[in-house]
């Protein structure tokens, strides 16, 4: 069975931001659109987005890190999302393993983002349905896209390649060969909602003589 | 998390509509043992119109709760996983029931038929608050309400507002031995909601000092200072406000103890005295008084869960 | 949502191509419209800069197209308003034309100095620059001078090319990358790309930058230095890299001045200049021969470091030499105490650099000729890359700290080879590069174009734009003695010292892509009230002013006459060789703009308005022999402009040829727009592969580049280790040389800083702070995700930056008493802003930091005067002054290094204290500035949606708050007592 995914490389990602809104730039015109903004020029601008690049500092100086992490929904292979949905509107594909939510189904009563541990589902205050990432649906299968194009929006904005696309059930997968040989981990594992997407570590490379 | 007003008054509003219509029949388990108990075809009949009125304002409430409530037929397809869903089943069954229930005894039915529907209403109306309660408990995430104490409260807090109110009903009907009789359980099931939301209470308090859940877990980054400089965003998004209260931590520490003074202590002393007076005025009170505070239970029993994905909604920058 | 077909199959889609200008990087977009609104912004797959990638930027470009502070319409300032005060009238183009046309003409006829021209992120410098002198002003820059001419001016004075757009890292071939000064998007996608291949390939990445965000966060170690000291670290590192014998001897013997030998003798009139034979070649000493030889000889055995007297007795030094002999009180512990870095730290990298360049590099196996004719069978490659901006270059000490920089790269044998610092067409130039300047006042001439070029490089202190008493020709005093080597100009001056007249008053300032009045202004609050200025006839101090912006700016507010440009996706441009190209390491590379949409409104192309105005004033470019206009419009001139009569060279350099067969040089090609248009609107031509290295010497290159006009003459571009320019500057300043001679007050400190070798000194500002009482440097960074000042307009990018904090270390919030978030006063020498704290670990201690232009002025760009941007963002510029305060070099001397006029923007030292309680709102404030005519009304909600109508596609109001409004009236009194019972609980208002 196919299990779509993300692997996001945390190694190269420079928090740029362009994952953010080109997913918002696609998908807004796209079937899971549109994602509206309340205040677009007031004070507290506040929209839907798919995906967001938060920031992490980690140690104190001068042994500071300081760690961009993108996170958008993990497909989770247990999704905690799709059970409690009253009305099967939130749904794993069987096909593909991507999480969706079927907008005329919705009746908006925000259980399935109660559910997600991991603040992945965005509530379309204006139309009143949960949406989510998609893993670019429309994208991906779209065959009057040339083939190179056929992958989310996000992976190909994404300036560093931090963001590789993939089916994480093939073992040949470049994702599947990238979480394994760089530990690729799951977030909140011990949940044990097991996201589909994972995160490669920071790796530090050392000067010879660099005992720091 | 936000409490949500819909739903806060979708559970009070139909746990006192629950603990009512068994109080109903508890009573006339009663009016059947005791001679001196003859209550009548109206005070059920309006007793069961007063469920139905409590039921149909919390399913008013809920439907605020809905973006989309001309889809909420929907909501039945999925009882299988959803308990939700099997709510959205069971409240309208429970409704059916208790119309049943009150058109019987408009028309005078038999004490048999009542009591055989009572107690199939009994059963659905104890799956009802299973039902709610198990919508919290069953996120396992949100270790707040993933426990057993969750029904455990909702069954009692629901049937002792349902009591109190029976008993003051009772009153205004002119029939003091109930409203003792109804006033007395009402003390009693409160009394056990304060064990059972104290323990939850002492039991979330420690949890708090145990997360599972941690910034290392949320990011994979383990080192012990991890902390957050951006969440990505600055003037709020649906994870700022669907899973914060945002109020200060003073402000949630006197709701917490406006319910906790007004659900115990004030309600059962109004209920004491009303008992003891027979003052349908000072039960009705009694009433009002836990009514309130069970809505400022339920904006705490929100306000108090600190969902996983807070983590990564902590700080602008 | 279910999966289906994709959106694209929907109605009548069309793909475009063209070049992104969200930021100056110059990324190939593909462009999809949906029945003519824009749907989908992707980079060009096929485009060899970005290769398919885009920024949060370009991604964005939507919601700057359909902005609603775009200006529609030309506008004139409204009778009686004030500037500032944002009142327009609305006026058709043929008045605008007409206003400008009469004014300019007077102006050009009589004093055409009286007419300025400044423009900002302006990408189209040829073409403004072009303007300016064909009307004959010299008052004309762009934003160099106050971005980072220094980098330029610096590095290009050293060895030819420059890091910005000029040159760059070569991590395909590194191991060792060491980044200075560097925030998040300089080279954009470009270097994200690269610094992402190279970790990959196991590359260690070092950054040198007192805060750790965006490219730093990635780098395997990260070095927090104290702004303004890098000079010191990089002489530190050189002297042990010297001592350690770590440097790469044969390459600076070869290929920079090094072994050639200086004058020691005080009395010798040529004193510090290098020895040279009778024909000017330099002299070197022969180790084997024992004697001076002719560095053009190329003999063996030629000594690096070393003291001689020549044949008649003059006593000479090597430069090397002489190099040793300033890094001598460079030691590690030294440069520790300057710079925070820990000596044994910069022991350790120095090793680093030196053993990787040296030993871990190996050869590339192509073959190929040097100057001199020798043959070489390979290149050798450099494993040790380096990448600078701003950080080195925003510090009034910059040119010199970046001189240092330049050495350090050739010590290590970086230059131009694999792995290390590789050219980008049109470099290598000769040093000095480029055209030359007017020098006298004379060259200033009614009805005549300047003779000159407005801006160019000095080559000695002749070439100097100053009148006989050794004052400035230009308003803004570049090329003068306050700052000889200013390429750029001093654009941070020009509104200063067009309101004090001092050199002189000028009547219209012309102002293009800049917002002069808000971020790209030092002293932000004092200049608005310039622009705002009269003199005691009433009439403003500058008459006139004109500003072509695409957006509803602060700068709009203070226009007599606005300009509505259109945006990027609605013209035509082109990024020319002639200008700064996007080249890559390989060859040339040059890209054009195609419109994908027809102009919104009254917009039209500034660039059509300057062929209007060119026509009608009659510039002898744009007029053909009988005095007819030549040029139809932008694209026109495009296609048939060149640079002489019959040079085929235009500012294209793709398709040229009648049929479009000729690349670099042809005649004008009719069709070349089609051309660029096929090919992705971009052309890259392939250098062979001899010639993409060590082209400083490459022949092969050197005579291509020479042809096609890159380069004046083919001879080898030496590195200038030590730098006779500055040289020169210094002898004028010691009086021991003839021609021009700066003014008394001036000469210490052109003798100072002119040093021919490099040197660290305090930057001006803080050697004129009293740094007790303002302890902390106060920097900038630039947020990948915004664009200076102009993407607050942005819906979707202001959710990512929406107002800014002030980041430092916790301990300054424990020493001030304040926490995390509150609000304090960050206070300068010059004044003082109001703003929000967040304690941070990724910075130097003693630094605070923000990003740049976030805040913004009340109501400006079409945001509600309640917006964060106006109430919790703020300006760092408030606290930086443009002119540093009076000392013995005189009164106004501009806040800018020395040497080239780069505005000092980092050097600025505060102090950081709490606010009171009720001061939760940033300072200072300005009266909302109102909407101009023509501007879009601004909605409460988006719902973006090309298939919907785009911007128009408003977002429904939910069930229940069309309900709730419906109830409002019996509500509200209910919310009202709610609330109170809350209110009374909790104990909290609202
Ligand atoms: N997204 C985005 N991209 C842009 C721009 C933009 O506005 N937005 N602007 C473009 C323009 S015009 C330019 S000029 C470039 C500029 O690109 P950068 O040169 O990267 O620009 P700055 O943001 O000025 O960053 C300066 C960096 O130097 C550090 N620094 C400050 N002082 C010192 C010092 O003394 N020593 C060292 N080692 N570091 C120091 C600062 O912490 C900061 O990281 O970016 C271009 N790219
Ligand atoms: N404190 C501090 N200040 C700084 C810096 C810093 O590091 N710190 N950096 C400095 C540097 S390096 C630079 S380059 C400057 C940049 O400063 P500016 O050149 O002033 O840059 P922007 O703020 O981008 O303003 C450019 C203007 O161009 C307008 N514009 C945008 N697109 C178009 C268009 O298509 N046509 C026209 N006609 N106008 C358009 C915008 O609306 C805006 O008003 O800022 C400088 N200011
Ligand atoms: S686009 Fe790539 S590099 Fe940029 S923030 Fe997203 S994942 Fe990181
Ligand atoms: S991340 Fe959240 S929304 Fe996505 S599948 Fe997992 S639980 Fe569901
Ligand atoms: S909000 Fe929509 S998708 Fe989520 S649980 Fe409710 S019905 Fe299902
Ligand atoms: S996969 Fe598509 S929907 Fe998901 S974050 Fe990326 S661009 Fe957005
Ligand atoms: S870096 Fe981004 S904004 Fe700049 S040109 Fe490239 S895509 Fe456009
Ligand atoms: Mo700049």
């Amino acid at each position: 069975m196919t299990q779509l995914a993300l692997v996001i490389d945390l190694n190269v990602c420079v928090g740029c931001h362009a994952c953010v809104t080109s997913c918002k730039e696609w998908n807004t015109s796209g079937q899971a659109g549109p994602m509206p903004d309340d205040n677009p020029y007031g004070a507290d601008p506040s929209g839907v987005f798919f995906n967001r690049v938060q920031t992490y500092e980690v140690g104190s100086f001068p042994h500071t890190e300081t760690v961009h992490f993108p996170k958008s929904c993990l497909h989770c292979e247990d999704p905690p999302c799709v059970p409690v949905c009253p009305t099967g509107a939130s749904h794993k594909r069987e096909a593909d393993g991507i999480v969706l939510v079927d907008y005329d189904k919705c009746i908006g009563c925000k259980y399935c983002s109660w559910a997600c541990p991991y603040g992945a589902r965005e509530f379309d205050e204006h139309s009143q349905v949960m949406k989510k990432c998609t893993l670019c649906v429309d994208r991906i299968y779209d065959q009057t896209l040339p083939e190179q194009e056929r992958k989310p929006a996000c992976v190909m904005a994404c300036p560093a390649n931090a963001r590789i696309f993939g089916d994480i059930h093939d073992p040949d997968s470049q994702a599947s060969q990238m979480i394994r040989e760089q530990q690729g981990y799951a977030l909140m594992p011990e949940l044990g909602t097991q996201p589909a997407n994972h995160y490669l570590p920071r790796h530090i490379r050392r000067g010879s003589d660099d005992s720091a | 998390m936000h409490p949500a007003f819909s739903v806060i008054f979708l559970t009070t509003l139909i746990g006192v509509g629950q603990g009512l219509f068994i109080a109903l029949n508890i009573g006339q388990v009663f009016d059947l043992a005791r001679d001196d108990i003859n209550l009548g075809h109206g005070f059920y009949a309006w007793g069961g119109f007063l469920v139905l009125s409590f039921l149909a304002l919390g399913l008013i409430a809920s439907v605020f709760h809905l973006g989309h409530p001309e889809r909420a037929w929907r909501a039945v397809t999925q009882w299988r996983t959803s308990w939700l869903s099997r709510e959205v089943i069971v409240l309208p069954l429970f409704m059916l029931i208790v119309f049943a229930y009150m058109l019987g005894h408009f028309n005078g039915m038999d004490a048999e038929q009542s009591l055989t529907l009572g107690l199939v209403g009994i059963i659905v109306c104890f799956t009802l608050f299973v039902c709610t309660g198990m919508i919290y408990a069953c996120l396992r995430f949100l270790r707040e309400w993933a426990t057993p104490l969750t029904v455990v409260n909702f069954i009692l807090f629901g049937s002792a507002s349902g009591f109190i109110f029976a008993a003051a009903y009772a009153g205004w009907a002119g029939q003091p031995e109930l409203l003792e009789l109804f006033g007395e359980i009402g003390a009693w099931l409160t009394l056990g909601a304060l064990v059972s939301r104290g323990w939850t209470l002492k039991r979330n308090a420690e949890l708090r000092a145990r997360p599972k859940t941690t910034t290392q877990t949320a990011t994979g980054i383990h080192h012990p200072e991890v902390r957050q400089t951006s969440m990505g965003l600055m003037g709020g998004s649906y994870n700022t406000r669907e899973f914060f209260h945002g109020m200060k931590a003073l402000a949630v520490r006197r709701i917490k103890g406006f319910f906790l003074v007004m659900v115990f202590p004030v309600t059962l002393a109004l209920l004491l005295a009303g008992t003891a007076l027979d003052s349908a005025f000072l039960v009705s009170l009694a009433f009002l008084a836990q009514y309130l505070g069970l809505i400022a239970e339920r904006w705490y029993f929100f306000a108090q869960v600190n969902h996983p994905q807070n983590i990564y909604y902590q700080q602008v920058g | 949502m279910q999966t289906g077909s994709a959106v694209t199959n929907n109605g009548n889609i069309e793909v475009k191509n063209t070049t992104c200008y969200m930021c100056a990087c110059r990324c190939g977009i593909r462009v999809t419209l949906q029945d003519g609104i824009v749907r989908y912004i992707q980079g060009n797959p096929d485009h060899p800069l970005n290769q398919g990638v885009i920024c949060a930027k370009g991604s964005s470009g939507i919601m700057k197209q359909y902005s609603p502070a775009r200006l529609t319409k030309p506008l004139k300032r409204k009778a009686g308003a004030e500037r500032g005060d944002s009142e327009f009238e609305e006026i058709t183009w043929d008045e605008a034309f007409d206003i400008l046309e009469k004014r300019l003409a007077h102006l050009r006829a009589t004093d055409p100095k009286k007419f300025a021209l400044f423009t900002g992120r302006d990408q189209m410098q040829a073409l403004t620059g072009l303007f300016a002198r064909q009307f004959g002003t010299p008052n004309y820059a762009a934003h160099g001078g106050f971005c980072s001419v220094n980098m330029a001016a610096g590095m290009i004075y050293s060895i030819g090319g420059s890091f910005w757009e000029f040159g760059g890292p070569d991590l395909e071939h590194a191991k060792v990358l060491m980044m200075f000064g560097t925030a998040e998007d300089h080279h954009s996608n470009p270097l994200k790309i690269a610094l992402s291949k190279f970790k990959r390939q196991g590359g260690r990445f070092i950054s040198v930058n007192p805060v750790r965000t965006g490219y730093s966060a990635i780098a395997d170690e990260w070095v927090p230095i104290k702004p303004g000291t890098d000079g010191a670290f990089i002489m530190a590192m050189m002297r042990i890299l010297i001592e350690e014998g770590l440097v790469d001897e044969p390459f600076l013997v070869d290929y920079s001045n090094s072994a050639q030998l200086v004058i020691q003798d005080p009395q010798h009139p040529d004193f510090g200049r290098i020895a040279r034979n009778t024909q000017g070649s330099p002299l070197v000493w022969s180790g084997k021969r024992q004697q001076a030889v002719s560095f053009d000889a190329r003999e063996d055995g030629i000594v690096l470091d070393g003291a001689f007297t020549l044949a008649d007795g003059t006593p000479v030094k090597t430069a090397f030499r002489l190099l040793k002999e300033q890094l001598a009180e460079y030691t590690p512990e030294y440069a520790e105490q300057i710079t925070g870095i820990p000596a044994a730290d910069i022991v350790r990298l120095a090793r680093e650099l030196g053993e990787t360049a040296l030993t871990k590099g190996g050869e590339l196996p192509i073959a190929w000729t040097d100057c001199w004719g020798r043959q070489h069978a390979s290149i050798s490659i450099r494993p040790v890359a380096f990448h600078a901006m701003r950080g080195l270059a925003a510090h009034s000490n910059g040119f010199q700290t970046i001189r240092a920089f330049s050495l350090l790269l050739s010590l290590l044998g970086t230059i131009d080879r694999p792995g290390g610092f590789r050219h980008k067409a049109p470099y290598p130039r000769p040093i000095p590069p480029g055209p030359a300047i007017p020098s006298s006042p004379d060259d200033v001439q009614p009805g005549k174009p300047l003779n000159g070029a407005p801006l160019g490089s000095p080559a000695s202190p002749d070439d100097l734009f100053v009148d006989a008493n050794g004052q400035p020709v230009r308003l803004d005093k570049a090329f003068s003695w306050e700052h000889p080597l200013s390429l750029h100009g001093l654009m941070h001056n020009a509104i200063t010292n067009a309101w004090r007249g001092d050199p002189y008053p000028i009547d219209t300032l012309l102002i293009f892509m800049a917002n002069m009045a808000w971020n790209s202004t030092m002293n932000t609050s004092e200049i608005r009230k310039m622009l705002n200025d009269k003199r005691a006839d009433g009439e403003y101090k500058i008459p006139f002013l004109v500003v072509c912006d695409a957006f509803q700016s602060e700068m709009v507010a203070y226009a007599d006459l606005v300009l509505p440009d259109t945006t990027y996706l609605e013209r035509h441009d082109c990024i020319s060789m002639l200008d700064r190209p996007i080249s890559e390491y390989d060859g040339p590379v040059d890209s054009v703009r195609i419109p994908v949409v027809p102009p919104t409104g009254q917009c039209k192309p500034f660039q059509e308005v300057l062929v209007e105005l060119a026509s009608r004033l009659k510039f002898p470019a744009f007029t053909n022999e009988d005095g007819s206009r030549k040029f139809k419009d932008y694209p026109d001139f495009i296609t048939r402009f060149e640079t002489a009569p019959g040079s085929g060279i235009g500012f294209l350099a793709g398709w040229r040829g009648k049929d479009g067969s000729k690349a670099m040089r042809g005649e004008p090609n009719p069709r070349q727009w089609e051309m660029y248009e096929k090919n992705n609107c971009v052309f890259h031509y392939h250098l062979p592969r001899e010639q993409q290295y060590m082209r400083n010497w490459n022949q092969a290159y050197l005579d291509w580049a020479h042809e096609n006009g890159l380069i004046g003459k083919n001879a080898p571009i030496v590195i200038q280790v030590y730098s006779e320019i500055l040289q020169e500057f210094r002898m004028a300043a010691e009086g021991r040389r003839p021609g021009k001679q700066p003014p008394e007050h001036l000469r210490e400190r052109v003798k100072t800083y002119c040093d021919p070798l490099p040197f660290y000194y305090r930057p001006l500002e803080t050697q004129r702070s009293d740094c007790d009482t303002y302890p902390l440097n106060a920097v900038t960074q630039r947020p990948m995700a915004m664009y200076h000042s102009w993407d607050s307009q942005n819906a979707w990018l202001r959710q990512i930056h929406t107002y800014n904090y002030l980041y430092m270390s916790p301990r300054l919030g424990q020493q001030g008493g304040f926490e995390d978030g509150d609000w304090v006063w960050v206070e300068s020498m010059h004044g003082k802003v109001r703003c929000m704290a967040r304690f941070s670990e990724a910075v130097e201690p003693g630094t605070v930091w923000t990003w740049n232009a976030i805040g913004k002025a009340a109501g400006a760009w079409n945001l509600d005067p309640e917006a964060n941007e106006a109430r919790k963002g703020f300006l760092l510029n408030h606290l930086i002054a443009e002119e540093l305060p009076p000392g013995p070099e005189g009164e106004h001397l501009s806040n800018s290094d020395p040497i080239t006029g780069q505005a000092g923007w980092y050097d600025v030292q505060v102090r950081v204290y709490k606010a009171e309680e009720d001061e939760d709102f940033s300072w200072p404030q300005f009266p909302a500035q109102p909407t101009v005519p023509g501007e879009p009304s601004r909605p409460d909600t988006l719902a973006y949606h090309a298939a919907r109508g785009g911007a128009a596609n408003p977002a429904p109001t939910p069930w229940h708050e069309q309900f709730a409004d419906k109830l409002a009236p019996l509500t509200q009194p209910l919310q009202g007592i709610g609330k109170r019972i809350v209110s009374a609980i909790t104990g909290e208002k609202d």
